[in-house]
């Protein structure tokens, strides 16, 4: 059995200025042990994804669908009982690490806290834990560490203090909404070093989202890329990345300049993100399509398995352009 | 291409130094302020035509790099020579006029623009203050001739910044500071706030402009791949201090300083088999304070090569054999190579 299988999960928000589809039809399934990336461009509905899967959702959030963790579909638990999920199952690192520590709170304390409520354990006990997960990410004098403010450390230690939290009651799941995006480059070698450690060591799931390709290339073993709240295409990360067969993905993977590569002007995609509330008919992105049919522009792409675990939306042909 | 020794500089920077004084705010009044060294030295050039790259983590200096050779912020110490005059030695006036050579592309793309000023406006601006002579009709025709080549379209000219994306109010930005027909941009981080689709268009608008227009940029960007593509030469900072300068070919082929080396093993590249078998050399701790940066060379505390003799002496930039311009500061460079 899979350890998180998401059938159709829709994440719709009423606004003000009408309603809005963050997240439509999302279908993947997570083995224990297993990585995937969700990559997308802002506003693709990626982090909605994930908040969603936390019971985190904006006030004015409308959830859909199911996701079974363990079988159970945790979409439909009262708060109490997705609170006993929580942090013990599943755990989640957050994009800023500055904003999501509580500053008045010594960062002993705030992992301390974690143990007590969801293990029982006693508060030397919990302490002695929690120093040994701060060593376990590499945080230098973690003893020391244990009394002082989330101020006074840089971002790469903050955000080890945010790993270090997620694992303290070693979740099976992980998920982690853009955890390097707000760090240099260095740290964010040592934070996906770290990740990939934990992943050998601890057995871990991990959903990675993300917006940076080669995050996903060095840690993640399926991908899902997500363009306005829809899958456009989903597969084995060498698949991906060595066959991309929507346009989309292959747009993406041409724009972005590369280290190991030479080019003198970059393959744009055409264009902007579309806005949410006011998305073009047929495929959502057929306006920035240089593929793009009549067909395209009428009727939405089904999302296909085309060959086993290989899915894509889109009207062209799988094998479409492969030659090239 | 070598694009030094065909051309005469147009900007000369030697050892320059911007220092800000800062004061805890529970100091005693009569405690000394404590120098912090953003920028701690560094010389360059920027010669016409080309693209500078200005790479380096947070916290290295390179805005402030960057504003400084604008004197947007208070130099402390070296000289910036615009063609052979020394822009520290201008008084506020002088300075001015020499603005219009030199412009500026920031990094927020929404919090650069005037919310209230629409676009047409906000674009002609420059026109206005330093080529009042201009009629209203000429004025609008160049703002349309350049709204059309930074690829925004003639019916958003009454617009007002917050109608735009992310990378159309990059364009804006763009297009005010080109319509001087300036010879040298700073740009500061002009594309790290912007989605992948959206970078790799206005990195091309930016390459495509400055072959029409002759300009020189100096690029300055956080990700190498970025800085890679667009850029000459590439110049590396490290707390303040210039640690290599090089063409690109070189730096990114062969680089260096210790330094670099870590940097560039650190990108990750979207193609799974290299991403997964490359090694990565990680560096050991946190960037060190700038306000008391380590004794010699800055780089030390994190180097794996670091000895007694680097605690002593502050490297300076120097190039590695007699006949390349590959600039690295490094006392052991002979030792590693």
């Amino acid at each position: 059995m899979n350890l998180l299988e998401v059938d159709n999960l829709r994440v719709n928000f009423r606004t003000p200025d009408g309603f809005v589809t963050a997240v439509n039809d999302l279908n993947f399934t997570l083995g224990q042990g297993e990585t995937l990336g969700i990559v997308g461009e802002s506003g693709s509905g990626k982090s909605q994804t994930a908040f969603a899967l936390m019971g985190l959702l904006a006030k004015n959030g409308i959830i859909g669908g199911q996701a079974r963790f363990k079988g159970q579909d945790i979409l439909s638990l009262s708060d109490k009982q997705m609170n006993r999920i929580r942090s013990k199952e599943i755990a989640m690192i957050f994009q800023d690490p500055m904003t999501s520590l509580n500053p008045y709170m010594k960062v002993g304390k705030q992992l301390i806290e974690v143990l007590m409520l969801h293990k029982g354990m006693s508060k030397v006990d919990a302490f002695e834990e929690a120093v040994k997960m701060l060593d376990a990410v590499k945080m230098p004098e973690a003893r020391k560490r244990m009394n002082m403010y989330p101020h006074e450390f840089s971002g790469g230690m903050r955000q080890r203090v945010m790993i270090a939290m997620a694992l303290l009651c070693q979740p099976k799941l992980l998920i982690a909404d853009e955890p390097t995006t707000a760090l240099d480059v260095t740290v964010q070698a040592q934070i996906l070093t770290l990740l990939n450690e934990l992943k050998n060591d601890f057995n871990t799931s991990i959903i990675m989202i993300t917006h940076d390709l080669g995050v996903v290339a060095g840690l993640c073993d399926k991908v899902l890329v997500m363009y306005a709240g829809q899958t456009m295409e989903y597969g084995s990360t060498e698949d991906v990345f060595y066959q991309p067969t929507h346009p989309y993905t292959r747009g993406l993977l041409q724009a972005i300049p590369r280290l190991d590569s030479e080019g003198d002007i970059l393959t744009t995609i055409p264009g902007n993100p579309p806005n949410l509330l006011n998305l073009p008919s047929g495929c959502p992105f057929h306006s920035r399509c240089e593929f793009a049919e009549e067909r395209c522009v009428k009727e939405a792409p089904t999302l296909e398995e085309y060959q086993v675990g290989k899915l894509r939306a889109c009207h062209k042909s799988a094998d479409w352009g492969v030659a090239s | 291409m070598n694009v030094q020794t065909s051309k005469t500089p147009l900007m000369e920077v030697s050892d320059l130094k911007v220092h800000f004084n800062i004061k805890a705010d529970n100091a005693w009044p009569w405690t000394k302020a404590k120098a912090l060294k953003a920028v701690d030295g560094v010389n360059l050039s920027i010669y016409p035509g080309e693209t500078l790259g200005v790479v380096g983590e947070s916290g290295c200096g390179k805005s402030t790099l960057a504003r400084a050779l604008l004197r947007l912020v208070p130099i402390t110490q070296g000289d910036v020579v615009w063609l052979g005059e020394n822009l520290t030695e201008l008084d506020k006036k002088q300075m001015r006029a020499k603005r219009q050579e030199l412009q500026m592309i920031f990094q927020d793309p929404l919090a650069s623009l005037d919310p209230r000023m629409t676009v047409g406006d906000i674009i002609a601006e420059p026109l206005h203050t330093f080529q009042p002579q201009l009629s209203k009709q000429e004025v609008k025709q160049q703002v349309r001739k350049m709204m059309a080549r930074v690829g925004l379209l003639p019916n958003v000219i009454n617009r007002y910044p917050h109608e735009f994306s992310g990378g159309q109010c990059q364009r804006i930005g763009i297009a005010r500071a080109l319509i001087l027909k300036p010879k040298l941009v700073v740009c500061d981080e002009p594309v790290s706030a912007l989605d992948v689709s959206i970078q790799a268009q206005v990195v091309n608008l930016l390459k495509d402009l400055q072959k029409e227009m002759g300009l020189s940029l100096v690029f300055i960007a956080h990700d190498l791949s970025v800085v890679k593509h667009i850029s000459d030469r590439v110049l590396v900072m490290y707390l303040g201090n210039a640690v290599e300068l090089a063409e690109k070919h070189d730096l990114y082929d062969n680089p260096q300083h210790p330094y670099t080396k870590a940097l560039l093993s650190a990108v990750p590249v979207p193609d799974p088999k290299i991403e997964r078998n490359k090694s990565i050399q990680l560096l050991a701790g946190d960037l060190p304070s700038p306000i008391s940066p380590p004794s010699g060379c800055v780089f030390r505390t994190r180097c794996p090569h670091a000895n007694e003799q680097c605690a002593e002496h502050k490297p300076q930039l120097s190039t590695i054999t007699d006949d390349s311009s590959h600039q690295a500061a490094c006392s052991r460079l002979l030792e590693l190579a």
